[in-house]
């Protein structure tokens, strides 16, 4: 891991953050559908950083995530969970001695894989952020929807800011 | 050892998700008021449920003992009614207006929890603020004897600190002289027949078998007769009396409790509170 890697990732966790807290936190779709775009930060950290400094890197991102959001251990949690998937869906679809692109992006995996590895750790992200907020299993239908919506939405808005990086990086 | 350590570094990852799952759970349940509070408050209907359900069979089972107690008091009522009715009223020229003026109203509340075991017994019963309940509300059994003060209210249930509690003190007096003391329970009693009245002054003459009833202080109103004196003899080294009473009440069979609506507590607390002020 070069340090040129190092320091686009800091500079992405200092722009993704910045626009989730002051753009993203304020669109909502019918207090349904609310997108959380800075988890494609964690999305395409790169590969081989070791398991402990990929959790530990989670849980700072949740950590600040809930100073502004007011929700301290929610979205940290979510950030755990979502990492653990993570790294799962990576060991079981990657044989980890033939992986030479830096980093698990659209334009290095393919639209498939990477749309594939999105989708289910947006999924178990969203599952436990919503769960967690609610945190009673009364409104169960409800909570879900409002999940899977946002599920929806952030997937959407990650694909698209992938899409528009990956064609810039490529020229 | 060696094969556990292994283990634990092959899958790493998840042990690490576990620990870290358990902080995140940790971190949300002890600092935000909502999740805590919803997990309070289920498993509080939980239980209350259950002692609801519960209690329906204990009430069967202690029907006997209720209707006695009910006949007993309906015996009471007829009585004081007959008393009522032998005045003539038609020599009274003043009228008075017991509606308006009355300064105690009753409401009678169901025991849903009882508890006599433990060295501070809180009660729950069935009424709760909707019903007219508020926080430090003296309380009584039906027949004879005091009970101890509302705790909490919830729209629906009261608890109520008994005086099977260390922080309760009852204002009592001996009812031949008016010798003010109070009631307490516990000190290594654990017994609840019994209670203590403590801060009686020396020189009062108390012989066994006194009956000790309310002073009319603190929300109780006056003359509810709390118990009899069953032991004069315990050295207390000061100048004051402790003495051993034995209750009328029976707590253990406690079901039916009355709550006592004083309409002029807070016009006594708020001149209290200014008096002390102005120290």
């Amino acid at each position: 891991m070069n340090s040129k890697l190092i320091f686009y990732n800091i500079i992405r966790w200092f722009l993704l953050l910045f626009v989730q807290i002051f753009l993203l936190r304020n669109v909502i779709f019918y207090n349904l559908s609310t997108p959380f775009l800075y988890v494609l930060f964690l999305l395409v950290l790169p590969f081989g950083i070791p398991n402990f400094l990929l959790y530990l890197i989670a849980f700072g991102t949740g950590l600040t995530l809930d100073a502004f959001y007011d929700t301290l251990g929610v979205h940290t949690t979510a950030c755990v969970t979502l990492m653990y998937v993570r790294i799962a869906f990576i060991n079981l679809s990657l044989n980890r001695d033939s992986i030479d692109e830096p980093e698990p992006s659209l334009g290095n995996m393919g639209f498939k894989w990477f749309a594939l590895y999105a989708t289910l750790c947006i999924f178990a992200h969203h599952i436990i952020l919503f769960f967690l907020e609610a945190f009673k299993l009364n409104e169960f239908v409800y909570t879900l929807t409002r999940a899977l919506l946002s599920m929806v939405f952030t997937l959407f808005t990650v694909l698209l800011t992938e899409f528009i990086f990956h064609n810039r990086k490529s020229v | 050892m060696r094969n556990l350590w292994i283990f634990i570094n092959r899958y790493n990852a998840f042990f690490l998700f576990i620990i870290f799952f358990i902080v995140g759970i940790v971190l949300t349940l002890k600092n935000n008021a909502y999740q805590r509070n919803v997990i309070i408050n289920s498993t509080n209907s939980v239980v209350g449920n259950a002692y609801a359900k519960l209690n329906v069979i204990k009430r069967y089972l202690n029907l006997r003992q209720v209707n006695d107690s009910l006949a007993l008091e309906n015996a009471q009522l007829k009585t004081s009614i007959l008393a009522l009715n032998s005045v003539d009223s038609t020599k009274t020229s003043v009228i008075k207006d017991t509606v308006n003026h009355q300064q105690y109203t009753i409401l009678s509340a169901m025991v849903i929890k009882n508890s006599i075991n433990l060295a501070n017994n809180i009660i729950t019963v069935n009424k709760g603020s909707n019903d007219g309940i508020a926080k430090d509300m003296a309380v009584i059994s039906p027949q004879k004897g005091v009970i101890g003060f509302v705790l909490e209210v919830s729209p629906h249930f009261a608890t109520i600190r008994t005086l099977l509690n260390k922080d309760t003190y009852i204002s009592v007096v001996l009812k031949k002289n008016n010798a003010y003391g109070s009631l307490v329970w516990g000190d290594k009693n654990f017994d609840f027949r019994k209670a203590y009245v403590k801060e009686i002054p020396n020189h009062f003459k108390v012989n066994i078998g006194d009956t000790i009833v309310t002073s009319g202080a603190g929300g109780f109103p006056k003359g509810i007769e709390v118990g009899r004196i069953s032991q004069t003899q315990i050295s207390t080294g000061d100048s004051f009396m402790t003495l051993e009473v034995a209750l009328f009440n029976d707590f253990s069979t406690l079901q039916y409790v009355y709550i006592i609506k004083d309409r002029y507590s807070s016009e006594i607390k708020n001149l209290q509170e200014t008096s002390k002020n102005e120290q």
